[in-house]
């Protein structure tokens, strides 16, 4: 894995560009490239250090049935590739398109409890009763599908490519003479009515001849009393979807009194075993990609927190983002309903490394977190945490974070960790990555200045991009290369000024008006108040 | 059938913050609800009784209103929470109040009828417990077979309702209670009645039970509903009107878990007519709890006059004046809570405030100012729920709102928040009250030096009257009384205690321009045994005034205006 070739700095200039009639396959893929290469492919290194984990986490909870991991481990290097996924993401930014994706694919998870459900059961009829079920959901689900995707016109080349696919299914024999034969079903099966007449051990079945809800009637005549909205005394009766040999005595002698439409079921059962189209399928599940992580840049943003799609570049290394935050802190906070702080960055010239430095608890390592991520959210091809974003697509991410467990003795310690940055040096090339927090923090200041500047110094020869976070401040000034960044004690709140003591002239007076004026309670701000 | 003692075209409405957990239970009819709740609440190491919204509790603290409610409620629990929800809910209308105190009217005049209706609605009540309660798994047709029991008994009382209705209805003379009457005698006419026992018999289902079904979800049955047994339907007695010949099946006798599915069938269907039999019984027993709960008030009301009139103390009708007509006048007015304190009758007081926003009262401690504030909550808050008022007679607007805002003694310790706390709470009025409201303010802004607390008070004062706020304020701050007095507003007036010659006070209060000196110093003179000193008699010494002059540490000796 070298630098990709073919990298165009400016991705907004490749934007719709592309073949339009390739047949379409994947909407996380451009053309048939890296289809396959998916499954199986294990997490990178650094997607703990980099709180990756969390990010992952929550953008497939709720969503475990996709197996969207692998695609989340695998970075793109080539622009147009990152192109493509940006604009499926612009398509589903905007509400008409993410919602009839959100429908459709509500709509193919019901089709899938609805088959889990036909094979779960024993009777062949309730099989087929919930097989049918399942083949009207989805050739619903991709009707609309149809219908939707012309009526939202998308712009990007995943998204039209899969609205050709699917117009072209919809209109296929195969699938018309499915659905016709799905709706027939489905109406006969409704009409049917039938009676139950039980008295002691003895049911008889038989067809229903219209007689009066008793209950309507007995509520009828208390409806009199009736003082507002009443408790139910209605039972929940638990409804398993199996039967008990009462049911299936019934159902059966339900079949023998509306024979057809039982016949006509058990054929069409036989005949549609595989009516599943592989494409459709393989979209449903790779879609989830997306709508994971836009459902979590939605909760991220509610709070003012911006995104942003990033310029990438594989060669030019001026890199900046404005306002750009931890994604999985993003997460957490939200959650708790607490505000985060947001930093920019820069580096321009012969600017490559950021080196943190200042008070504990000031976010140094947040900040190392933060330029990792949005690195590797970006060379996702997604949405990344800012407000504006020029990016680098390195060939790795290399990180360093200070290590939780035990280790017998700080020596021990110490050498474990020049054994984990010797390698990564040995691996990074100039279009990597580095990321490096606290590094030899448990050791001695001489120590810790003496191999950080050395370490120091070969990222700077080779000419990666990255942060140092360190305790040692002579770092911050190595070179041309390196920036220096403090991290700040949290400014005062500005409302606290409103408890400053200012030396003034006793007046009593004045100090009503004041306070009064504090409790909007001068005649002024009453009047604005009062039956306003 | 709606009871609609309380108001022409509603059931009870009380404010929203006052539709709490308690509530909901007084309504839902459960005897032991109330019981329940407070046990909990005991448990869980919470007051007894659920804390008034703010807003209300301040006004109940102000104008002392537990004492009112205790008394209307004579120890009973429903009673008292009634109350307290009642008076609380002031109409806004004349005609609303006419309407419940032409009830209350009949109501004092036939006490033993209310009493019996009460009772009635009690039994009615109880028949839920003489039942039983249910397993708590009962499936539907235990659930059915109670409530048809708790149907039998409450149809029992529903039939003594209506001999009582026929009985009476010549003794009532209200709107409201005649209304009632004609309802109970035409909705639970003969016909009624015997329709309903029809049904409580047919629903045993001795004949078997006949449901109809469709196909859901997996060939599941769904969407049973019971039809009307055959027997009772008269379609089967037509030839023409034939089900298809039927497909049976019978359980074999030893077939347990096949029993057990039928069971389960019948369920199905039965689990609706039980919704449906429960349901009904609940909206009789709902109606009873209505009744309970809208007599409750009127009830209570019998009891705080039947005390009053043991006192001796005088009760009058109050006449409501639409609002903006500035009307507040008052003969004989006292403090119905006092009474309940004193040996002796209390004094009443004669106000003629028609056509005056703003009525100041000024002047000495000890001279009936606060009882007198007191007395025109009390008697506003009385008026507006329907009910009687403590004076030989009253006559008032009705108002938007009655809004206290009194010194408050408690938290001493934190000195230096008093007047941030009055002032929360005013602002707190502030975003509740509306044109149209009445406002009484007792020694409000006392807590900072004179000129700092009349001022603001000034502020406040100036903006509620321009908003149409009726503002009665008590007060030793001569520079407020003063300032209000020196502009020569038609629309105050002042008022201060009444000393006789002899220098007697008779707790009346009078017309008066405010005085310099609040006879505070006189009080405390007495108290302490200080003789006069030419110091305490400075014109603006606003140490002379405090309220609690008894107090050791408070008044002591001279002290001229606190300066910052």
């Amino acid at each position: 894995m070298t630098t990709s070739d073919g990298l165009r700095p400016d991705l907004a200039s490749t934007n719709g560009a592309g073949p339009h009639d390739a047949p379409f396959t994947s909407v996380l893929f451009v053309g048939r490239d890296a289809l396959d290469a998916v499954d199986g492919v294990e997490p990178p290194e650094f997607f703990a250090d980099l709180h990756l984990d969390q990010v992952l986490e929550a953008l497939t909870r709720g969503r475990r049935r996709y197996a969207l991991e692998p695609f989340f481990f695998v970075a793109l290097h080539d622009a147009d590739a990152v192109a493509y996924r940006h604009e499926v993401q612009r398509d589903l930014e905007r509400p008409a398109v993410r919602e009839l994706v959100a429908r459709f694919a509500q709509a193919m998870q019901r089709m899938r409890d609805q088959l889990d459900q036909a094979g779960e059961l024993h009777h062949p009829l309730q099989q087929q009763s919930w097989f049918v079920d399942a083949v009207a959901t989805y050739c619903e689900a991709v009707e609309l599908l149809c219908r939707d995707l012309t009526a939202a016109g998308p712009s990007s080349r995943a998204l039209r490519g899969l609205g050709r696919h699917v117009a072209g299914y919809t209109m296929s024999k195969q699938f018309r003479l499915l659905a016709a034969e799905v709706d027939q079903l489905k109406q006969a099966f409704g009409e049917i009515r039938y009676a139950l007449q039980i008295s002691g051990a003895r049911v008889t079945v038989s067809g229903y001849a219209g007689e009066p809800d008793y209950s309507a009637q007995v509520e009828a005549t208390f409806a009199k009393f009736a003082q507002g909205a009443p408790r139910s005394y209605l039972t929940t009766i638990h409804d398993l979807a199996d039967m008990d040999h009462v049911e299936t005595q019934v159902l059966e002698r339900v079949a023998r009194i509306y024979p057809q439409p039982f016949a006509q079921r058990t054929d069409f059962c036989d005949r549609h075993r595989d009516y599943l189209d592989a494409t459709i399928a393989r979209f449903d599940r790779e879609v989830q990609f997306y709508l994971g992580y836009l459902d979590l840049v939605q909760r991220v943003r509610e709070t003012g927190l911006a995104f942003c799609y990033p310029r990438l570049s594989g060669r030019s290394k001026r890199i900046a983002a404005r306002e750009t935050f931890d994604l999985a802190l993003a997460d957490k906070l939200v959650a708790d309903g607490r505000a985060l702080v947001v930093n920019d960055f820069e580096l321009d010239g012969p600017e490559r490394m950021f080196v943190v430095s200042g008070p504990n608890n000031g976010g140094k390592t947040t900040f190392a977190r933060t330029f990792g991520q949005v690195h590797y959210l970006a060379s996702l091809g997604l949405l990344v945490p800012g407000r504006a974003a020029r990016l680098f697509l390195a060939d790795r991410i290399f990180t360093h974070f200070e290590r939780e467990e035990d280790i017998e003795t700080l020596r021990g310690k110490f050498e474990d960790e020049l054994v984990r940055v010797h390698a990564i040096l040995e691996r990074a090339t100039s279009s990597s990555i580095v990321v490096m927090n606290e590094s030899f923090g448990s050791t001695s200041l001489n120590d810790a200045r003496l191999v950080g500047t050395a370490v120091m110094q070969q990222i700077l020869d080779l000419g990666a991009l990255g942060v140092y976070v360190t305790f040692v401040e002579e770092i911050a000034s190595l070179s041309d290369a390196t920036v220096s960044m403090v991290s700040q004690v949290v400014p005062d709140d500005p409302a606290q000024r409103t408890f400053k003591v200012v030396r003034q002239p006793a007046d009593g007076r004045a100090y009503a008006w004041a306070i009064a004026e504090k409790y909007g309670l001068s005649y002024e701000r009453l009047m604005g108040r009062v039956g306003a | 059938m709606r009871v609609q003692l309380l108001h022409r075209d509603r059931d009870i409405a009380v404010e929203p913050e006052l539709r709490d957990e308690v509530f909901e239970a007084m309504l839902d009819g459960e005897l032991f609800a109330l019981a329940n709740i407070r046990r909990r609440r005991e448990r869980a190491k919470e007051p007894a009784v659920p804390p008034l919204p703010p807003r209300y509790a301040e006004l109940a603290q102000d104008l002392e209103l537990d004492t009112l409610w205790g008394a209307m409620a004579g120890g009973d629990e429903f009673l008292l929470e009634t109350a307290r929800r009642v008076v609380l809910s002031s109409l806004r209308d004349r005609d609303e109040i006419a309407y419940r105190q032409d009830v209350l009217a009949d109501c004092l005049a036939q006490r033993d009828l209310v009493a019996r209706l009460y009772e009635l609605a009690m039994e009615a009540l109880e028949a839920d417990r003489k039942v039983g309660t249910l397993w708590h798994n009962a499936g539907p047709a235990a659930i059915l077979r109670r409530s048809v029991q708790v149907l039998e008994l409450q149809v029992g009382v529903l039939e003594r309702l209506r001999e009582v209705a026929e009985q009476h209805a010549g003794d009532v003379r209200s709107e409201g209670l005649s209304r009632f009457f004609a309802m109970v005698r035409d909705e639970l006419n003969d016909d009624y009645l015997h329709s309903v026992e029809d049904h409580l018999r047919r629903l045993q289902f001795k004949r078997g039970l006949l449901q109809s079904a469709e196909l859901g979800q997996g060939d599941k049955g769904r969407n049973y509903v019971v039809r009307t047994p055959p027997d009772a339907h008269w379609t089967q007695y037509l030839p023409f009107v034939n089900r298809t010949p039927g497909l049976s099946f019978t359980i074999p006798p030893r077939d347990e878990s096949g029993f057990k599915a039928l069971d389960e069938l019948r369920d199905r269907g039965i689990n609706h007519v039980a919704d449906a039999v429960g349901r009904s019984a609940d909206h009789v027993k709902h109606f009873f709890a209505m009744l309970r709960l809208e007599l409750a008030f009127y009830l209570s009301c019998v009891n705080l006059h039947e005390q009053l009139e043991a006192r001796g103390e005088p009760t009058c009708r109050p006449e409501p004046a639409d609002l903006g007509r500035g009307a507040l006048a008052a003969a004989g007015l006292y403090d119905v809570c006092l009474t309940f304190h004193l040996e002796d009758r209390v004094v009443g007081n004669d106000l003629d405030a028609d056509g005056r926003s703003l009525v100041m009262i000024t002047g000495a401690n000890q001279g009936g100012k606060s009882t007198l504030l007191r007395s025109l909550g009390l008697a506003q808050l009385m008026m507006q729920c329907g009910m009687f008022v403590g004076a030989e007679a009253f006559g008032a607007d009705v108002c938007t709102g009655v809004f206290t805002h009194y010194k408050r003694e408690e938290d001493a310790a934190l000195e230096g928040g008093k007047l941030d706390e009055e002032l929360r709470r005013m602002s707190a009025i502030a975003d509740a009250i509306a044109p149209g409201a009445m406002l009484l303010c007792n020694e409000s802004f006392a807590s900072t030096n004179e000129r700092e607390g009349s001022e603001i008070a000034r502020q406040v004062v100036r903006a509620m009257l321009d908003r149409q706020i009726r503002v009665v304020f008590v007060t030793h701050m001569y520079d407020l009384a003063h300032g209000f007095h020196e502009q020569g507003l038609a629309h105050a007036l002042f008022l201060r205690p009444e000393r006789r010659p002899d220098g007697q006070r008779t707790f009346r209060l009078l017309e008066g321009e405010p005085l310099p000196t609040s006879f505070g110093e006189e009080s405390y003179r007495r108290i302490f045994g200080v003789p006069a000193a030419p110091a305490l008699s400075c014109a603006d010494g606003p140490a002379a005034g405090r309220d609690r002059a008894r107090r050791p540490d408070r008044g002591r000796g001279p002290r001229g205006p606190s300066r910052w």
